[in-house]
C-alpha cells in the first residue's frame, strides 16, 4: 500500500513538472512536418541543443501537409516541407535546407538497364505488363505505388503526369524503406522511393535494388548536385511571418557548415553553396 | 435485519485491510474499464462530425477509396478484413485442434508438455516479427508460384501462423477440463482411444473450443503489422486468393502518418468500423456461451 501510494505520489509529480515545462516557453522551438525531413533535422536539433543547452527543440513528423498546416495555425513554430512551394502556399516563408530526389528503382537481377519516363508512365497505368515488353525476361511486372498523402506519391505523380487515381499498382507501401525492401523480395518488382533512401540501404543493408538511370541520366546525388537528374524535389523549412531571434538562429544553424555531415550520413544534399558541398563529397569518398 | 448489519459491521471491523484492499481493486478495475470507455468516446467524438457531414451511405455506396477526393468506400477494406481473418482461422483452428488433440491425449514421455510450452512461447512473440519473416521467407517462396508475392493468401498464411497458439493454448485447456471420471468410465468399458477423442472429449469441450476461435479471429482482424507488410494494401475486392488487398488496420496504419483533416477523420470512421465488427463477434460469442451454460443446467 504504501509503495503504491508513493509511486501514486511519483506519478503526480511527474506530471506536475511535465505541465510546468509546458509553459515555459522562451527557448522552445515546436517543428513538425515531412517524415523525410525529420530524421536529419532532429539530429541538426540535438546538435542545436548541444550548442545551446537552455534551448527544447522538439521535432515531429506527419507529412508535408501537416507541417504547413501546424504553421499556419500557430502550432508549430516551424514546418517540414519536403516539396517547392505552391503558388497558394506563399502565405508562409521558406528556406531550402537540402536537396533530394526520386529514384526509380528494380531488383538487382532484373537485366532491364535503364528505363525512360514513357515507359514509366505506360507501366504504372498498366499498358506494360511484362518486363518482355521492354525487352527484358518473361516476368510480370509488380507495380509497386506509395499510399495516398504521401509527398513522394504527389511529386511521382506531378513529374510524370498521371493521376494517383489512374495509378495501377499491385503493392500500395508506406514509407520509403518498405518499399526498397518490397522490391528486394521481388524480381519482377518495380518502385520509386527517395534517392537518399535507395543509397542508404544499398550500402548498409545491401539490398538488392538497383536504380535505373531515367531518360539517360543516373539517379545519384551527383546528378541531382549537378541539376542533371530531373526528379528532384526542395526539402524546405517554412514558417508564418518574421521569424524570431530563436527560430532565426536555428534555420541558419541548419544551414551552417556544421551540419553538413549529418546531411550527408541521410544521403541528402544540403542546400548551402553547391560547388562547397561537392568538394566535400569528395573528400567523403575518399575516407 | 439490526442484528445482521451489525454483524456485518463487526466484520467489516476485523478486516479492514481487506476493505482498503479491496477498494484498491476496485479503483483499479474501474480505472481499467474506463480506457476502454475513453477509447470508444474518442472514437465517436473523433469521426462523429464527420459521420454527420457526410452521411453514413458514403461509406458503402461511394466510388472506391480516394480519401482526397471525398470519396470513402470502406467496403472493400471491410470484405478484405473478414476474409484474411477467416481465411487465417481456416487454416489454423484444425492444425491447432489436432495439435491439442496430440498433446493431450498422445503426447506422453519425457517430452510431454514440450510442445506446449514451445507453442506458449510463440504466443509471445510480436507480430512485426511475424510481419517481418512472412515478408523475407513466404513472399520469396509466393514469387516463385504466383507473379504478385504480396496478396491476400500471404497475409493468410502468417495470420494463421500468428493465432495459431491462441487456439492452441485455448482448446488444450478446454480438452484437459473434459472430467476425468467421464474419461476413466470410457476406458473402463473398453472405449477405444480414437472414440472417446470423438464422442467424448471433443463434445464436451466444444464450447471451450468454439471460444478459442473466436478469441482466435478478433486477434486476427484487429492484426496490423502482418497485412500491413503482406497483403499489399490495395484497395479492392480480392477476385482471387493471390490478389492484394487492403483491410481495416493496414489501412489506419498506413495513411495515419499523413492524413489531415477528413482524411484523417475518415480513418477514425475506419477504427469505428473495426470495433464495431470485433464487438459483433464478441457479442456472438457471449450469446454463443450463454446458450451452452443454460443448456448444460
Amino acid at each position: 500500500m504504501k509503495r503504491l501510494l508513493s509511486s501514486f505520489t511519483l506519478l503526480s509529480a511527474l506530471v506536475l513538472t511535465s505541465c510546468n515545462s509546458q509553459t515555459d516557453q522562451e527557448n522552445e522551438l515546436m517543428i513538425t512536418g515531412s517524415s523525410t525531413i525529420a530524421p536529419v533535422l532532429s539530429e541538426i536539433a540535438k546538435a542545436y541543443e548541444r550548442q545551446y543547452p537552455n534551448s527544447r527543440i522538439e521535432v515531429q513528423s506527419g507529412g508535408s501537409s501537416k507541417g504547413l498546416n501546424d504553421v499556419r495555425q500557430g502550432t508549430s513554430n516551424i514546418g517540414m516541407v519536403s516539396r517547392r512551394l505552391k503558388p497558394s502556399e506563399s502565405d508562409v516563408q521558406s528556406y531550402r535546407i537540402a536537396l533530394d530526389g526520386l529514384a526509380i528503382i528494380v531488383n538487382q537481377s532484373n537485366p532491364i538497364e535503364e528505363i525512360n519516363s514513357l515507359q514509366v508512365i505506360d507501366i504504372y497505368l498498366g499498358k506494360i505488363t511484362n518486363w518482355k515488353q521492354l525487352g527484358g525476361m518473361d516476368k510480370e511486372i509488380t507495380v509497386v505505388s506509395k499510399a495516398e498523402g504521401r509527398s513522394t506519391l504527389e511529386v511521382f505523380s506531378k513529374y510524370f503526369g498521371i493521376s494517383y487515381r489512374d495509378i495501377q499498382a499491385h503493392v500500395i507501401i508506406g514509407d520509403n524503406q518498405q518499399g526498397i525492401q518490397t522490391v528486394n523480395g521481388n524480381t519482377g518488382a518495380i518502385g520509386y522511393v527517395s534517392i537518399g533512401a535507395a543509397e542508404y540501404e544499398e550500402t548498409h543493408n545491401n539490398a538488392a535494388i538497383k536504380r535505373l538511370p531515367l531518360d539517360g541520366t543516373a539517379a545519384t546525388t551527383e546528378n541531382l548536385i549537378n541539376q542533371s537528374y530531373p526528379i528532384a524535389r526542395d526539402l524546405n523549412l517554412v514558417l508564418k511571418g518574421k521569424p524570431s531571434n530563436l527560430e532565426q538562429q536555428f534555420i541558419d544553424f541548419s544551414k551552417s557548415t556544421d551540419v553538413i555531415k549529418y546531411y550527408h550520413s541521410h544521403s541528402l544534399i544540403p542546400a548551402t553553396l553547391p560547388t562547397k558541398i561537392s568538394s566535400n563529397t569528395e573528400q567523403s569518398t575518399v575516407h | 435485519m439490526h442484528t445482521r448489519s451489525n454483524n456485518d459491521k463487526a466484520i467489516y471491523r476485523k478486516t479492514i485491510t481487506d476493505r482498503i484492499f479491496w477498494s484498491v481493486i476496485a479503483v483499479g478495475a474501474v480505472i481499467a474499464s474506463l480506457i476502454m470507455v475513453l477509447i470508444v468516446i474518442f472514437l465517436v467524438v473523433e469521426s462523429y462530425d464527420f459521420i454527420d457531414r457526410v452521411g453514413v451511405l458514403h461509406f458503402v455506396t461511394d466510388d472506391g477509396w480516394w480519401p482526397l477526393d471525398q470519396l470513402y468506400n470502406l467496403t472493400p477494406m471491410l470484405v478484405a478484413s473478414l476474409g484474411v481473418s477467416f481465411g487465417a482461422l481456416a487454416i489454423a483452428s484444425p492444425l491447432a485442434i489436432i495439435f491439442s488433440v496430440y498433446c493431450v491425449f498422445y503426447n506422453k514421455g519425457w517430452w510431454q508438455g514440450f510442445f506446449e510450452r514451445i507453442v506458449d512461447v510463440t504466443a509471445a512473440i510480436p507480430t512485426v516479427i511475424y510481419g517481418f519473416w512472412g515478408l523475407m521467407v513466404v513472399v520469396p517462396i509466393m514469387n516463385k508460384f504466383t507473379s504478385h508475392g504480396v496478396n491476400l493468401f500471404s497475409g493468410m498464411l502468417v495470420l494463421a501462423m500468428m493465432i495459431f497458439p491462441t487456439i492452441a493454448m485455448l482448446t488444450t485447456s478446454a480438452l484437459k477440463s473434459v472430467p476425468f471420471n467421464q474419461i476413466q468410465g470410457a476406458t473402463a468399458l473398453g472405449v477405444r482411444r480414437s472414440s472417446l477423442i470423438k464422442k467424448i472429449a471433443l463434445p464436451h469441450a466444444k464450447p471451450g473450443i468454439v471460444m478459442a476461435m473466436i478469441l482466435g479471429i478478433t486477434r486476427a482482424i484487429g492484426e496490423t503489422m502482418v497485412v500491413l507488410m503482406l497483403c499489399g494494401n490495395v484497395v479492392q475486392f480480392p477476385s482471387s486468393l493471390f490478389d492484394p488487398t487492403r483491410t481495416l488496420t493496414a489501412n489506419i496504419a498506413l495513411e495515419m502518418p499523413y492524413a489531415m483533416g477528413d482524411h484523417r477523420s475518415s480513418l477514425f470512421v475506419t477504427g469505428l468500423m473495426v470495433l464495431i465488427v470485433v464487438s459483433i463477434l464478441v457479442i456472438i460469442s457471449e450469446v454463443y456461451a450463454n446458450r451452452k451454460r443454460t443448456m448444460n443446467h
